[in-house]
């Protein structure tokens, strides 16, 4: 037995040395508490709950919570963060956050609508910022909870304006789209995507056709399944779309986006429009294929719903993202920028201007509420 | 996977003596794995904890920044490995079992009873794959019956009002028949065409998911007026009562899972049918020259694993998560392959394995939140906690244990 652990020591140690050693200091800042760990001069403690995608799925998670760390990093208050794995673990992680006295809670996703509504009910104390969707009770129907701030966006806004632009550009005529899921955090850019196409269409005489939703019938492509966001799930529907003629693809679908990418770097001449943040930013070597972004800026939201928290200035109002408070908006078109007709640009620009002043409305059944 | 060494039920005359199949290796190997002693897992569990020990101090941002000088002043690097490694243990161990550091008794042991919540459906679809792999079967489809089993219990928990005690009955019973039916058809279609199981179960999983995402977009199970894909909420007549009070999310299901595992024990040790089972896992051939119709046993392992399963599903849904979505069988159908692998397919082990394994869980999740140690780690340990038990000899050649006899190996299981 002394030999058993001499061996198991001395095996530990050495592999401990070794491995600390080793590992130079460029692990990468994936792990939570920078803030935490470094200039923590508050006690105020902003707490993170990802959605079973985790917190590097490229889109809400991960927006979320690099919004919540730019508030830490400028506030100085502590965090923590849980990555759900499964869906099992929404209402564990929230009831852990809860031991550890976090004062605000952000939790990801209409997923974790009900697990925010039950613990926000039995801990009133606590604040709770629940990104794109409202607290909903057992049985589904939406709360109106007083410690409870719904993050939502109205991407219909600036989908609109992407589909105009993406019309404009297309030379086949035809343009696609394709989502993770049939939710309508998703069909929400789908229905402005095909409005923008619409009004073109209308301005310009021409018949652009937008391949993968029909917002009369509420019904198109999507990737369905055991993971639908998960990179891979999407290529079918990409390589369809692309085989049927479309030459600009929307890809509503997390990860799944990637395949959008792939299947246009198969086919030049196609392009992409990056959704939720900036696609270009985050896909360097796809820079030169995606024209533009449908970005929802989920990161400023969380950033000052935290920081509302941490000055006690919380509120309970709903937070709707638009074209008009800059919570939506069209990226940069980085590389592509000679591509795109200085009069399509400046036509682009005027439709944001109309929709910010309400000259034109864009109309989404799926678009949040509270606006 | 050879089709001729599958055992039919047109019994071909015993005439060429079988090579050894893949079906006989494969079966001989779960045996090893499950004869195999319990101080092989604990020390598996040991090294696990060790090498999952490098790689929290190894992600700890402390312990990499005092690496960078580690011949100027060694101290700092271990003090700081030392202080990483034993606060997200201790964080572990918080978690799962006991969290003394809380301002109350009945928070203090909350831990215990989320172990309990998440081990609950664990127990039950590891018992199901261990009934399968004591008869040489691999029933990787638990987690499609899994789905079946929270499907239908769910479905009919939210559909139909029934009295107390009944409700909760009748949705665990079309719970249970529901992974019957799922792994039933596996254990049919082995039994009459010689198809693999383990490549029918696998696809069964994948219809089995793909059928729960278009319910999910059927009006029969969405919430009315939502869009949102998950089900109507159970009933609550048919919800499995608390076990603890309504403090804690464990459920009576915690009990059914250790009623399931007496009740495995009794059959696979005690039960004329159980030593059929076994009797077939060790040898077909010989099963069959004893008179035992191979086919219709291979039937009823998968019809009794898929029953199992579906309980574990049902469980799930009945008692935690209330609700279905896309993700209702999360890992858990996976898991368990894990877990009867730690248990040594015995149900007492299962039952410990399970506890170890929930525990796990539940103390990750904790330590992610207080020590930030990334939640993935713990997958790693559990992962290496498998490995190693799967390569006994590695642990022994490690701490330097004598091979056991070759008695203990070739006993019937």
């Amino acid at each position: 037995m002394k030999n058993v652990i001499r061996a198991a020591a001395l095996t530990g140690a050495i592999a401990l040395a070794l491995a600390a050693c080793g590992s130079a200091p460029t692990t990468g800042g994936s792990t939570s508490s920078a803030a935490a760990s470094g200039a923590a001069n508050s006690s105020f403690k902003g707490c993170i709950v990802s959605d079973s995608g985790g917190f590097n799925d490229k889109s809400f998670n991960e927006s979320g919570f690099q919004g919540l760390k730019d508030a830490a990093g400028k506030l100085g208050i502590q965090t923590a963060s849980a990555e759900s794995k499964t869906d099992d673990a929404y209402t564990p992680n929230i009831q852990n956050m809860l031991s550890q006295n976090c004062n605000i809670i952000v939790t990801v996703g209409f997923k974790l609508s009900t697990a925010t509504g039950d613990a926000a009910k039995a801990n009133t104390k606590t604040k709770f910022a629940l990104v794109d969707a409202q607290p909903t009770d057992a049985q589904g129907k939406a709360l109106t909870l007083d410690n409870v701030k719904p993050l939502e966006f109205d991407t219909a806004q600036a989908a609109y304006l992407a589909g105009y632009l993406a019309a404009g550009m297309s030379k086949t005529g035809k343009v696609g789209t394709y989502g993770g899921l049939k939710i309508p955090t998703v069909t929400v850019f789908m229905d402005g995507f095909a409005d923008g196409i619409a009004k073109y269409n209308q301005v310009k005489g021409k018949n652009v056709q937008l391949i993968g939703w029909d917002k009369a019938k509420q019904d198109g492509l999507f990737d369905g399944g055991n993971s639908p966001f998960d990179p891979g799930s999407g290529k079918a529907n990409a390589d369809s779309l692309v085989a049927a003629g479309a030459d600009i693809l929307l890809p509503v679908a997390g990860g799944a986006a990637l395949d959008a990418l792939t299947a246009a770097k198969a086919t030049p001449g196609t392009l992409v429009i990056w959704v939720d943040s900036d696609g270009a930013l985050i896909n360097p070597d796809s820079s030169s294929i995606i024209l533009t972004s449908v970005m929802k800026l989920i990161g400023a939201a969380v950033g000052s719903a935290v920081t509302d928290a941490a000055g006690n200035k919380f509120d309970a109002t709903p937070y709707v993202g638009t074209l008009k408070n800059n919570g939506v908006g069209i990226a940069p078109y980085h590389d592509l920028d000679s591509k795109v007709p200085s009069d399509l640009k400046s036509e682009v620009d005027q439709l944001k201007a109309d929709i910010i002043s309400g000259k034109i409305t864009v109309q989404s059944a799926n678009a949040p509420k509270a606006s | 996977m050879t089709d001729e060494l599958v055992p039919d039920r047109a019994a071909a005359p015993p005439a060429a003596p079988p090579e050894p199949s893949s079906e006989q290796r494969a079966s001989s190997w779960l045996r090893r794995v499950s004869s195999g002693e319990v101080l092989t897992t604990v020390l598996a569990f040991v090294l696990a904890l060790v090498i999952g020990g490098i790689l929290i101090a190894a992600v700890d941002k402390k312990v990499t920044a005092a690496a960078g000088y580690f011949f100027a002043r060694p101290g700092d690097l271990l003090g700081a490995a030392w202080h990483s490694v034993s606060g997200a243990y201790a964080a572990l161990f918080r978690g799962a079992v006991l969290d003394y550091q809380a301002t109350t008794v009945l928070k203090a042991i909350r831990p215990l009873t989320e172990t309990i919540t998440t081990s609950t459906p664990l127990i039950i679809a590891s018992l199901a794959v261990a009934v399968a792999f004591r008869a040489g079967l691999f029933n990787i489809g638990a987690q499609g019956q899994v789905i079946m089993g929270a499907v239908v219990s769910g479905y009919v928990g939210f559909t139909f009002h029934l009295p107390p005690v009944v409700a909760v009955l009748v949705a665990l019973v079309v719970g249970v028949l529901a992974g019957a039916v799922w792994g039933g058809i596996a254990g049919v279609l082995k039994a009459r065409t010689g198809a693999h199981e383990v490549i029918v179960t696998i696809m069964l999983n994948y219809v089995a998911s793909f059928l729960l995402a278009w319910l999910l977009t059927t009006s029969a199970f969405r919430v009315h007026g939502s869009q949102e894909p998950k089900s109507q909420t159970v009933l609550t007549n048919a919800q499995l009562p608390l076990l603890f009070g309504s403090q804690y999310r464990a459920t009576w299901g915690f009990v059914l899972a250790l009623v399931a595992a007496a009740f495995v024990w009794w059959l696979m040790s005690r039960s004329r049918l159980g030593f059929q089972f076994r009797a077939v896992g060790a040898n077909p051939y010989a099963s069959r020259t004893a008179g035992i119709s191979v086919a219709r046993m291979t039937a009823y392992v998968m019809l009794a694993s898929g029953a199992l399963a579906g309980l574990a599903g049902a469980v799930q849904l009945l008692g935690t998560s209330k609700y279905l979505t896309d993700g209702i069988a999360g890992t858990i159908g996976f898991d368990a392959i894990t877990v009867a692998l730690l248990g040594r397919s015995k149900p007492g082990g299962i039952v410990a394995a399970g506890l170890l394994y929930g525990g796990l869980s539940a103390g990750g999740r904790f330590m992610e939140v207080v020590t930030g140690t990334p939640i993935d780690i713990v997958l790693v340990l559990q992962a290496l906690v498998v490995l190693f038990i799967a390569a006994p000899g590695l642990v022994r050649t490690i701490f330097r244990l004598p091979a056991p006899s070759a008695d203990v190996e070739g006993a019937l299981a």
